[in-house]
């Protein structure tokens, strides 16, 4: 009687888990997030899983705005933005980090192409801005030097 | 409660969004007292919403500082206009919360 009892509730508490999942996942159905890039390695496989192709042509037009130096790694303010036309997306990948893509912007027609956020940088390391415009890939890159760690206990 | 603060400014023609999700972004790298991993908790999408209009989203890993701060710009957007933030997390939690434009 007992065990009847306790598996009943269990399937009654899985059934609401799904209900509630069922209900609210597919409102973000439109932000595809990259399971490979976020979880690569290398700042190479990150860019290729992401965009796949071509590497990114280093281009004068992609702007870079992040700090000579961070005193905090945990709080780096990194800005990104272009003058290019037609962009689609920006991202900031981050190189000596355990996974170097840190964020990805999708960046819809009537949303201007300059983003700020702040990320976490465990060392001095190059940061990377690759922005997709009319379909081709370009990126800035500006080394960061870290005084205090941001990925530490 | 939400986790969304939202400061959204209707401005010439634009409106100017500054969002900050109070989120703890958890690595999945750090070590709790006793060296076991503390798993990794981060809020990995969040789609802002304009009417109908996806007007911004962005992908996270957890190389984004704690407490994410977001800040951008939209062409369109009235004062008193309602803005539509839906968030996910690693593990699959999500939300949808709604913020003035002002």
């Amino acid at each position: 009687m007992s065990m009847n009892r306790r598996t009943l509730i269990k399937a009654v508490a899985a059934g609401g888990a799904l209900m509630s999942l069922g209900v609210l996942v597919p409102r973000l159905a439109l932000a595809a997030w990259v399971k490979e890039a976020f979880e690569a390695k290398e700042q190479s496989a990150a860019i290729k899983a992401l965009y796949g192709g071509d590497a990114p042509a280093e281009s004068a037009d992609v702007v870079l705005d992040a700090p000579d130096i961070a005193e905090n790694g945990a709080v780096v303010p990194v800005t990104v933005s272009t003058s290019l036309a037609n962009v689609e997306s920006m991202s900031i990948f981050i190189e000596s980090n355990p996974s170097p893509l840190a964020a990805q912007f999708i960046i819809p027609e009537g949303t201007k192409a300059d983003v700020s956020t702040r990320v976490r940088m465990g060392k001095t390391t190059n940061v990377t801005a690759v922005v997709k415009a009319d379909g081709k890939l370009y990126s800035a890159t500006k080394e960061v030097k870290v005084t205090i760690g941001g990925c530490g206990g | 409660m939400g986790i969304m603060k939202v400061k959204a400014k209707a401005r010439g023609g634009n409106t100017d969004v500054k969002m900050m999700a109070k989120h703890v972004m958890e690595t999945g790298q750090r070590k709790d007292k006793s060296g076991n991993t503390i798993p990794a908790l981060f809020l990995s999408e969040i789609e802002v919403k304009h009417g109908d209009k996806v007007v911004f989203i962005a992908n996270l890993g957890p190389a984004v500082s704690k407490n994410p701060y977001f800040s951008f710009s939209f062409a369109g957007g009235a004062s008193g206009d309602t803005l539509e933030l839906s968030w996910k997390e690693n593990t699959g939690k999500s939300g949808t919360e709604t913020a003035e434009i002002r």
